[in-house]
């Protein structure tokens, strides 16, 4: 029975958050990773590319509920989505021809590029704060729970509760949707395949007959609606807040970087890696360990390795650690 | 037009918008907006360093600007012997296991070789990790008991603050020799974002450790290395000679002390720039711009690339670090919650590159420029709203909605004018030359 118990309160505090997050920071991890493999530069930009997309879609969302339309036991924030990404792919189109294209003709050397994303982000960041303002907003509606703490508890007759909240499942699903899709675009269309091609070899690529330009707006298209989905899954989570995600920037970099840059399977992988040591070293153990140790041995502290403010600090020690050890990520990523 | 003459012109054209802004909104309000710029020039100087000379790309700004900023607090700050006393020594017992346990593994990894390497290292970090915890978390829990509502912290060494200037350079030099070691073999994009950690690590570890610099709850009412305004008003020599010259006291003092400022931050401005400038023109600054231009060239010349910049990393950190703690001086208070990035790290970045990067004075025009935009920004992007929106009824959402996001402005200029300038004049106000 202890055993179950703290199985459980593993599941509940560190698995199922970790595995939600994990998601997110993955599918946000996967636009970065495509825009450094196909234009070859980190875009600081991304985590305002997620804010945009994510006000479009709140805005949507609120629309649709004012409306009298909403999906029932599920966020209406889900039917809202595909405009959101809609609103994204034409903001990003926007800027590719009004800001990178310019710079890619010239074929600008990377850190050139980075600075221009700087001020992207810059002006995107105050368009974000146009549209909606700088509050925290919830927009989560429908069921908040697939099982509650108590009926988990009823269900089973254990001490320790798993909450399941519907966001999380939604969370995992639509990641698992969103990289099935991207896996199946880029191996098996043509398109998909020549954005490969481009990614591996530019020069090969161009002389093969591959029109850059298309490459680069389907791109484009993707990473904008990576990008949205992954910012509607981590509002939906937690809370919309412009400032937020901004931040999220550093843990999504670090679990692109911890994958190995350009690779799309790696960017996954470390965004799951990322989250999960996130959750893990912030979590306060002795909830688990109570049930493990004989009594004698029960900690008495919280058995929290760091406290939660410092999950940065995670993240980025685990960037540094691979960065060190292995340059090019757990998976082969490009090193320029 | 020599280049001399439209380079005094642009300086000319900060003086017109402060003069400007003196006449129009008052001549407290300039002289608040000439120290900030003071200091953000002082900043772009030290970033204008690291990436105009050396290349090297630093997003990490914010954390040296606040460890400056802690450096005021424990120099100034009266020391808290009841802390001392609860746990004084064994928190600093603790950060030398700490740095100790660092170090071991550092050597571990030096000398092992194969698996034990491996090992041995993970044995000493966990270990250590443990130990400092062990060792340091009763005494942080003591020393924060003692009288939280005012101290809670063990206070610093009750030195002028203006000592808190070089030990403020000194500490961001510390934690840039840190970060250099690690880092800075690494390619611009990963020391970018390695940079962009350090710094939000730094804020976090003084947002929570109060023992510190009392974390959130802020350090207010710093010392001043400029009289206070209400013993001003109460000289009555000082009332005399504000008289003579038509100015009531409240005016003239605030005024007076600001303009100390100014005197003080001018000071350090200009000796920060003629070393700069000393540097650029010597042999250094131009093995400095060599290896920035063509690393692979300037190391079969014999220069090793990778202590070059480590230097040139810790010198342009130092000052940042003078320049943020000059800032916490000026403000007179440590507030953790108020540093972001956007703020502290991206906007020094728009003052490098549109003064021009490469270039000194190019930088401490685009920190002035720059800093006068931001402050400005806001009030004339309301006029504007209010002009557009003036057609609109009284209290419509629409009218609203316009005059509110007025706010707003900020971000969106300072993300137009780095585009712009960008693109259209790559190399700034001030090209290197």
């Amino acid at each position: 029975m202890d055993f179950l118990n703290a199985i459980v309160a593993f599941a509940n505090f560190v698995f199922v958050p970790g595995l939600a997050y994990g998601a997110q920071l993955a599918i946000g991890a996967l636009g970065v990773t495509l825009i450094y493999g196909i234009l070859r530069f980190s875009n600081f930009a991304h985590g305002d590319t997620m804010a945009f997309g994510t006000a479009i879609t709140i805005l949507f969302t609120t629309a649709f509920i004012g409306m009298g339309i909403t999906l029932g036991p599920l966020p209406t924030a889900l039917l809202a989505l595909p405009f959101g990404i809609g609103a994204t792919i034409l903001l990003l189109l926007g800027t590719d021809w009004a800001v990178y294209k310019f710079y890619r003709e010239q074929k600008a050397s990377p850190v050139i590029l980075v600075i221009v994303s700087m001020g992207v982000m810059f002006v995107m960041n105050g368009v974000v704060r146009f549209i909606i303002g700088v509050r925290d907003i919830r927009f989560a509606d429908g069921e908040r729970f697939i099982i509650t703490a108590r009926n988990f508890k009823e269900m089973t007759g254990l001490n320790e509760g798993l909450a399941i909240k519907t966001t999380q499942a939604i969370t995992v699903v639509v990641a698992l949707i969103a990289m099935a899709l991207l896996f199946w675009f880029l191996n098996k269309t043509r398109t998909g395949k020549s954005m490969r091609a481009f990614s591996d070899n530019e020069d090969l690529a161009l002389l093969s007959g591959i029109n850059p330009d298309w490459v680069v707006k389907v791109t484009w298209m993707i990473v904008a609606a990576l990008a949205t989905t992954a910012g509607v899954l981590y509002g939906l989570d937690k809370s919309f807040k412009a400032f937020t995600y901004f931040q999220l920037l550093l843990p999504i970099f670090a679990a692109a970087i911890v994958g190995g840059l350009g690779n799309p399977l790696g960017a996954i992988a470390g965004g799951f890696v990322i989250a999960f040591s996130e959750v893990t070293i912030t979590y306060a153990w002795k909830k688990v360990l109570v049930y493990l140790m004989p009594e004698p041995l029960e900690p008495d502290g919280l058995v929290q390795l760091l406290s939660t403010d410092y999950k940065f600090a995670v993240s980025f020690a685990i960037l540094i650690i691979v960065l060190l050890f292995k340059p090019t990520g757990l998976f082969k990523g490009q090193s320029v | 037009m020599s280049t001399t003459l439209r380079d005094t012109a642009l300086f000319g054209l900060v003086a017109v918008l402060l003069i400007g802004t003196g006449i129009i909104q008052g001549w407290n309000s300039a002289l608040l907006i000439l120290n900030m710029g003071l200091i953000s020039a002082i900043m772009a100087l030290g970033v204008n360093l690291q990436w105009g000379f050396a290349g090297l790309f630093n997003i990490g700004v914010m954390g040296f600007v606040a460890l400056g900023g802690l450096a005021a607090v424990l120099v100034s700050t009266d020391p808290v012997p009841e802390a001392w006393a609860v746990g004084g020594l064994r928190i600093i017992m603790g950060l030398i296991l700490g740095a100790a346990t660092v170090v071991a593994a550092v050597f571990a990894q030096k000398r092992l070789e194969g698996r034990t390497k491996t090992i041995v290292t993970l044995a000493i970090l966990v270990g250590g990790f443990f130990l400092f915890r062990a060792v340091i978390d009763p005494a942080k829990a003591a020393v924060e008991a003692v009288n939280p509502a005012s101290t809670g912290n063990l206070g610093g060494l009750n030195l002028p603050i203006l000592l808190s200037w070089p030990v403020g350079g000194l500490l961001a030099a510390g934690a840039a020799w840190i970060i250099g070691k690690t880092a800075l073999g690494l390619r611009s994009d990963y020391l970018a974002i390695a940079t962009l950690g350090i710094a939000e690590i730094i804020i976090a570890v003084l947002k929570n450790e109060d023992w510190l610099a009392r974390g959130v709850k802020n350090v207010i009412g710093l010392d001043r290395p400029v009289p206070y305004e209400i013993d001003l008003q109460k000289d009555p020599g000082f009332v005399e000679r504000a008289a003579s010259l038509g100015l009531d006291p409240v005016t003239a003092s605030t005024l007076y002390t600001k303009l100390g400022y100014a005197i003080l931050f001018t000071i350090v401005l200009v000796i920060l720039l003629w070393l700069a400038q000393k540097a650029l023109q010597s042999p250094w600054g131009r093995m400095m711009r060599a290896i920035r231009d063509n690393e692979m060239a300037a190391e079969a010349m014999g220069k090793d690339v990778t202590a070059r910049h480590l230097q040139i990393f810790i010198l342009g950190s130092a000052i940042i670090g003078i320049a943020g703690a000059m800032m916490t001086t000026l403000d007179g208070q440590l507030t953790p919650g108020t540093y972001q990035p956007l703020r502290f790290t991206f906007l020094v970045w728009v003052m490098v590159i549109v003064g021009g990067s490469g270039n000194n004075f190019g930088a401490v025009l685009g920190g002035m420029l720059i800093w006068w935009l931001w402050v400005q920004v806001e009030p004339l992007g309301l006029g504007l709203m209010n002009i557009l929106s003036s057609g609109l009824e009284d209290g419509s959402a629409l009218k609203d909605w316009m005059i509110q996001s007025a706010a707003h402005m900020r971000l969106l200029t300072m993300g137009l004018v780095l585009l712009l300038v960008l693109r259209f004049s790559p190399r700034g106000l001030i090209p290197e030359r």
